[in-house]
């Protein structure tokens, strides 16, 4: 059992079973679609807000899919089956994330160019688009795996960990929708510096903080 | 007098943060000292029913 | 274990029987110290200072808004303080003092929030702006909701305690994160800071004012706080017993 292993045997479950990939893309691409509809069409007012709605819609389709990221394994006994291995939780948690961001936010930042056409972004936009989200989309992967360690063991889970883990995407979001918008503008406003430093402080401090959560969890 | 409460034009904003800010205050304080008591009177019937 | 029993002679009062003696003695005082200052305070703020050059009587509330806003900040580093020393060291009594701090936190938090609003309007003209000052402490309340809402859904105390500890630690390192992004993304939109009556140059006359209300506020936080340790150690105490009371 290796970081790699874990992380294909993650992506190949999430492919198999219930489309994965499938029902985040699905999701962000009905989110995208409903908001000109109850706009309106006017695509000067949505390629006003089209930067903004794609981060968002991008942040809520990973974070419906969190849930499950360690869910299946901690109700059939494998998670602490895991946790005696020879990998560390930390390694576990980590490994989870970026599978989860294989399946979630990769493809969200590929789809993200073609809706991105139908909100009507300015060209210049695509490019820098495609990179923040690349970016920043492990990190809201990493956050949201802490919030589902904390919240592993919640009967009646729903829209707790939605809840708990939007407030830690505020940066992301902020510097994410900045740096995309810099590079419409054409002015520098340091938002793919500040991204990429939170990102990278998320993805390697949040699998300490969810290894804590599922040890809090684990023996349940 | 009037023009205390009328407070330059702006009592509108002033008088409604002082209410709601003391109202907020009291408010914590009045549950806080009620949930206390409860606490206090429940264990009180507890201890006068007999030593554990 | 050496580590432990120095922890545990800095907190003298960490045992919660230590804890109910000295806080029964100290509260009267803190309390008492409270409402004086809340009431010269609340006198000097309507009566004694005079209306700003630019705001005029508005900034009267400011007395309220900033006391308000820096006791939720403060609220949340003591939640996230009592969280840290539940997790190193396991005092029942610090998951129980970071449980408690929160619905204060989130109640302080709001009324920042209002008081905000209501000073805002009649200079900006909306009842809400997007500034980094209110957008900052509308996430603080957010991050303070999502944390009682934790506690409240993990039925296991145990369990909800540390899950909610490690939650109040990932919010308080994400807070000045959170903060410095929304003044980024404030500057973006708008050169200058909205407030401007609590800058680097207060004149005394509000300054004074000022520190009073702040110090009624936190004195008040931690009365209110203390209360509701008490009023947990109580009702802990009293499932104790009717536990033993059930096993005859």
């Amino acid at each position: 059992m290796s970081f790699f292993t874990i992380v294909a045997r993650d992506v190949r479950l999430a492919m198999r079973g219930g489309g994965g990939a499938f029902l985040a893309l699905a999701f962000f691409a009905m989110t995208v679609t409903l908001v000109p509809l109850a706009v309106g069409p006017d695509l000067k007012i949505l390629s006003a807000i089209c930067v903004g709605l794609l981060w968002v819609a991008a942040s809520l389709a990973s974070l419906l899919s969190l849930d499950r990221l360690f869910q299946a394994d901690f109700d059939d006994g494998s998670l602490d089956l895991l946790a005696l291995g020879p990998v560390s939780l930390e390694t576990l948690a980590f490994a989870k994330i970026a599978a989860h961001w294989l399946t979630t936010g990769l493809p969200l930042t590929l789809l993200a160019p073609a809706m991105a056409l139908l909100l009507n972004l300015p060209a210049r936009g695509y490019v820098a688009l495609i990179c923040a989200l690349a970016i920043g989309t492990p990190a809201i992967s990493a956050l949201g795996a802490v919030g589902a360690s904390l919240t592993l063991a919640i009967r009646r889970g729903g829209l707790i960990l939605p809840l708990i883990v939007m407030p830690l995407l505020a940066p992301v979001l902020i510097f994410g929708s900045g740096a995309v918008r810099s590079a419409i503008d054409g002015l520098a406003n340091g938002g793919f510096f500040f991204l990429a430093a939170f990102s990278l402080a998320a993805v390697l401090l949040s699998p300490f903080a969810a290894a804590a959560g599922l040890r809090l969890n684990l023996g349940t | 007098m009037s023009a205390f409460f009328a407070m330059g034009g702006y009592a509108a904003y002033i008088w409604p943060a002082y209410g709601i800010s003391l109202l907020g205050l009291a408010g914590a304080i009045a549950l806080t000292m009620r949930a206390y008591g409860r606490a206090k009177a429940l264990l009180a019937d507890l201890e006068r029913e007999g030593p554990a | 274990m050496t580590g432990q029993s120095r922890w545990a002679s800095l907190f003298a009062f960490a045992n919660p029987a230590r804890f109910m003696a000295f806080s029964g003695r100290i509260l009267p005082w803190i309390a008492g110290a409270a409402a004086l200052l809340f009431g010269v305070g609340l006198y000097l703020a309507l009566f004694v200072v005079p209306p700003e050059r630019q705001q005029g009587d508005t900034v009267r509330i400011m007395f309220l808004h900033v006391p308000a806003a820096w006791t939720a900040m403060m609220g949340y580093a003591l939640m996230a303080f009592a969280s840290l020393m539940g997790l190193v060291n396991r005092h029942p009594l610090a998951d129980v003092a970071a449980r408690e701090a929160a619905p204060l936190g989130a109640l302080f938090t709001a009324l920042a929030l209002i008081t905000g609003s209501l000073w805002g309007k009649p200079m900006w003209g909306t009842y809400w702006v997007w500034d980094a000052r209110l957008t900052s402490f509308l996430l603080l309340l957010f991050l303070y909701l999502g944390y009682i809402a934790l506690w409240n859904a993990i039925d296991d105390e145990v369990r909800a305690a540390r899950a909610a500890a490690i939650l109040a630690l990932v919010g308080a390192v994400n807070l000045p994160i959170i903060k410095f992004s929304v003044e980024w993304w404030n500057t973006l939109h708008q050169g200058e800071s909205i407030f401007r009556a609590d800058g680097p140059t207060i004149a005394p006359i509000f300054l004074w004012p000022l520190g009073i209300m702040a110090l009624a506020y936190t004195l008040l936080f931690f009365s209110l706080w203390i209360v509701r340790i008490r009023t947990a150690i109580l009702r802990r105490t009293v499932r104790a017993r009717l536990a033993t009371a059930e096993m005859r």
